[in-house]
């Protein structure tokens, strides 16, 4: 931390640091004027912004070496930022700091067909890589819902999931390779085109670790070949019990689905105003269920399941007819986000996870905090891998409703805590869940998170005051883990 | 050797009307091994983590004082509806594998015991998988959280029971291939997969080259591989999924059907196939798996699509990871006939002086698994 230097240093000292950028970056890669920071003042959490102190926009891997270098002599904190898509404040800038854009590094370095990999800059966005591989039959399978903006630097920051990661895993399983700077300005190689490498496995470690470890310059990932077929089914529910009991019973039965979403009522509406995808918008919740594979296999399965879901009491099943109707299902769920952020002026996307089976209960219980806050919330879910993504309405520009709304998704968090599951999902912790941090870590497992992320960064220069609070921060939160017998949420089972 | 678990390849129907299952058995010392954990640090002793053994011929011995986990066993939880077990580290590896076979599920990435005592533990601390992993993932792909002891004996818990869970650092799946010199396992939380409905294996006579790349060529498009292996001019190939997803695609392959095919990949994953049966040191090359056949004099076992090579060899180590680091990859000598102790390929300068800092801010005292694997 920069806690040695005044928070905000004088104009000097942020002239003399451009001034000395500039010596190995273009002028214009090095901006210190308010309106060329304005564009980097927050990511894709906008509730939380902040001007940077200077935004560095290198091209070549080194150049970011020697921004590094530079920083780390100087004692100036750094956060990298890619496309700024991020929904936890991740690379919400410092004041105090350097923000190091990777904006610039999009090359697709290598499209490697018969090893099945593809090399690529951090900067390279998500879809890009599935466009490139295309022509070889493959596809990169993480698909975060923001994946035609997402960078894949970003991605792996995040450790980011999407529709399909019950089947084919998150960012984590489809990385092979990664070259990464430490604070230090060293560059360290992890892994390659082979399936495993010596030593710890700092290739699980980097990804999701939020730019707290190091900044990535190149990354290698698993293509898949593209599935023969794709199909999927969807369901109608008068009873949202019903639809998760659905949910574990096509998991009881063996299968596997690359896609298993779920939306409650509000969201249904929502989307099909939005994106006329033709979902049912008189039903309580909805399934998405895609199976994928061989023509043989799909059509086997896609049999299995509609009966399963007639079994499960669904009110309606109906299978895509084309591809052009399967396409049109899925435009509707993947739109459910702004779709939803038409019915307020704003909202507030949370992303705890759970096990399935308490479903139903942490359903109710968010409806009943709706209530009690008085904003209406709607439930997009990942219903396969249980992440939940309620959607919180509020207007900003009412006194107090922002708050209210922070207090509203404090407290679904804590309900996922309780419930045996996390505050985060797939999005991170950034700022946003920091303090909900100290609800689901021990001040001893905090402690070791500082201490693994000063055997990276020992003086923490990099992406300072995120994603894992200090001991302070969780006492003036003031709910330092609840140990058991003192839980919130006392009428929730546990295990 | 006690017979390992094996696959079985019933239907559906035998699934189990009772889909959740609360295992309350075996036995909890998590405090105790903790407190010796702790003494040792004030004794400034050191300790070795001791579970089946059945892995020493790899990690070698440690330093210091024995500190057997093998009382720490019992599966803590388990929900087939959920994917998801829960087990303590001493727990026998077979015990979990059979708990998970009553409900039609198993680990997917087929884990190698290497001998009947092998545990879960063990096995998630040494990180191997088995012929299944390129195609399914590896155990560190499986592990969902751990609960660990640090080296101040202080039991942490990180990760979960969930599918996807990024709040703080990835502990657990750092924890996996660490073979426990950052932490005591205790617990270990996997997701676990659905028994395939079918699963047969098919054989094509093929030299070394073209059979890497046939198993590349038929990875590159959407068939239900689950294993691919080639030895003495034969490749196998095993389909696993639906019958008419399998049926399809053998039909699409060809080849001829290998009758005992469960069996072959046994032996292949625990070392018993007659290659293995050898005096010559064994060597693992994790390759790019379509990297060509390597020019080093031995004898080939290709594993895992053309992932991960076994080599039988006299050739110099300097020798062997200079051919593997030419072809992309790393190689380690994974047992000698006549001494315990794995070499795994040396680590870049900055990576080493990384791994130390690592093992320093988990294990301050150096107390755990001194000398294993030659990591730290």
């Amino acid at each position: 931390m920069s806690a040695a230097r005044p928070s905000i240093p004088p104009e000097t000292a942020r002239q003399s640091l451009a001034r000395r950028l500039r010596e190995f970056l273009p002028r214009e890669s090095v901006l210190t004027d308010a309106e060329d920071l304005r564009p980097y003042e927050c990511d894709g959490l906008s509730a939380y912004r902040k001007l940077p102190w200077i935004v560095a926009l290198p091209e070549t891997v080194e150049q970011v070496g020697r921004i590094l270098k530079l920083c780390r002599r100087e004692h100036i904190s750094v956060v990298a930022r890619g496309a700024g898509t991020g929904l936890s404040g991740g690379a919400l800038p410092l004041e105090d700091g350097v923000l190091l854009s990777l904006a610039k590094f999009t090359r697709i370095l290598e499209v490697d067909p018969a090893n099945r990999t593809a090399t690529v800059e951090p900067g390279v966005r998500n879809l890009a890589i599935t466009d490139a591989a295309a022509p070889y039959g493959f596809y990169y399978a993480p698909d975060p819902s923001s994946q035609l903006a997402c960078s894949i630097g970003g991605n792996v920051a995040e450790n980011s999931g999407g529709v399909h990661c019950l089947k084919y895993g998150l960012t984590v399983h489809n990385v092979l390779g990664l070259k990464f700077f430490t604070m230090d300005g060293e560059l360290v190689t992890l892994g390659g085109k082979t399936l495993d490498a010596p030593g710890y496995d700092l290739l699980a470690l980097m990804t999701g670790s939020e730019g707290m470890l190091g900044v990535i310059v190149e990354i290698t990932v698993k293509l898949l070949p593209k599935p023969e077929r794709a199909q999927v089914v969807l369901a109608a529910f008068d009873d949202i019990a019903k639809a998760g009991a659905a949910v574990a019973a096509i998991i009881a039965g063996g299968f596997v689905p690359a896609g298993l979403e779920m939306m409650d009522n509000l969201a249904i509406r929502a989307a099909e105003e939005y994106a006329k995808a033709g979902y049912p918008v008189d039903a309580v919740a909805i399934l998405l269920c895609e199976l994928d594979g061989t023509q043989e296999e799909v059509a086997a399965g896609i049999a299995q399941v509609r009966e399963l879901l007639t079994r499960q009491g669904a009110t309606g099943v109906r299978t895509a007819k084309d591809e052009a109707e399967r396409l049109r299902m899925w435009a509707g769920r993947k739109a459910a986000f702004p779709a939803v952020g038409r019915l307020a002026p704003d909202y507030y996307c949370m992303d705890g996870t759970i096990p399935r089976k308490h479903l139903a209960k942490v359903l109710a219980r968010i409806s009943a905090l709706s209530r009690e806050h008085g904003l209406p919330v709607a439930n997009v879910f990942h219903a396969g891998d249980g992440n939940l993504h309620p959607l919180i309405l509020y207007d900003a520009n009412k006194p107090g409703e922002l708050k209210n709304a922070e207090e509203l998704g404090g407290k679904i968090l804590e309900l996922c805590v309780a419930v045996g599951g996390t505050i985060t999902g797939e999005h991170g912790v950034g700022v946003e869940k920091i303090n909900q941090m100290c609800v689901q870590f021990t001040k001893q497992e905090l402690a070791q998170f500082h201490a693994l992320k000063a055997a990276f960064d020992p003086d923490g220069l990099l992406n300072p005051g995120k994603a894992v609070p200090k001991p302070a921060r969780c006492a003036e939160f003031g709910r330092m883990h609840v140990h058991g017998g003192k839980l919130k949420f006392p009428e929730l089972e546990r295990f | 050797m006690q017979k390992p678990f094996v696959v079985s390849l019933s239907n559906h129907e035998r699934r189990s009307k009772k889909r959740v299952m609360q295992v309350k058995q075996g036995n909890d010392i998590s405090q105790q091994l903790a407190d010796a954990v702790k003494a040792a640090t004030q004794e400034h002793a050191r300790l070795a983590i001791t579970g089946g053994g059945s892995k020493r011929f790899y990690t070698g011995q440690p330093e210091g004082e024995p500190l057997d986990v093998t009382g720490h066993r019992g599966i803590v939880s388990y929900e087939p509806t959920e994917l998801v077990v829960t087990a303590r580290a001493g727990t026998p590896l077979a015990e979990v594998e059979a708990a998970l076979a009553e409900k039609e599920q198993m680990l997917g990435f087929e884990p190698p015991y290497f001998g009947p005592t092998a545990t879960l533990g063990g096995a998630v601390a040494c990180g191997f998988s088995g012929p299944r992993r390129p195609y399914a993932g590896s155990a560190r792909d499986f592990v969902l959280g751990t609960k660990i002891i640090n080296g101040k004996g202080e039991i942490l818990k990180f990760g979960g029971e969930v599918m996807k869970n990024v709040a703080g650092y990835d502990v657990s799946r750092l924890m996996v291939g660490a073979f426990g010199t950052l932490g005591v396992l205790l617990e270990v939380s996997l997701k676990v997969l659905p028994i395939p409905a079918k699963e047969i294996t098919l054989s094509f006579e093929l030299p070394a080259d073209k059979a890497i790349t046939a198993m590349n060529a038929w990875a590159a498009q959407p068939l239900p591989l689950s294993a691919a292996g080639h030895v003495g001019d034969i490749l196998y190939m095993r389909l696993s999924g639906t019958e008419p997803g399998v049926r399809a695609a053998r039909a699409k392959l060809g080849g001829e059907l290998v009758e005992n095919g469960a069996e072959f990949w046994r032996e292949l994953r625990e070392h018993q196939h007659g290659f293995f049966q050898d005096a010559v040191p064994l060597w693992r090359l994790s390759e790019p798996p379509a990297a060509p056949p390597i020019e080093l004099p031995g004898k080939w076992f290709i594993d895992w699509g053309g992932a991960q090579r076994w080599l039988k060899s006299d050739a110099p180590a300097v020798t062997v990871h200079e051919h593997a680091e030419k072809t992309g990859g790393y190689a380690a000598l994974f047992r000698h006939a006549t001494k315990n102790g794995a070499t795994s390929h040396p680590l870049p300068a900055v990576l080493a002086t990384l791994h130390r800092n690592l093992k320093r801010a988990f294990d301050p005292d150096g107390l755990m698994n001194r000398g294993t694997v030659g990591m730290i």
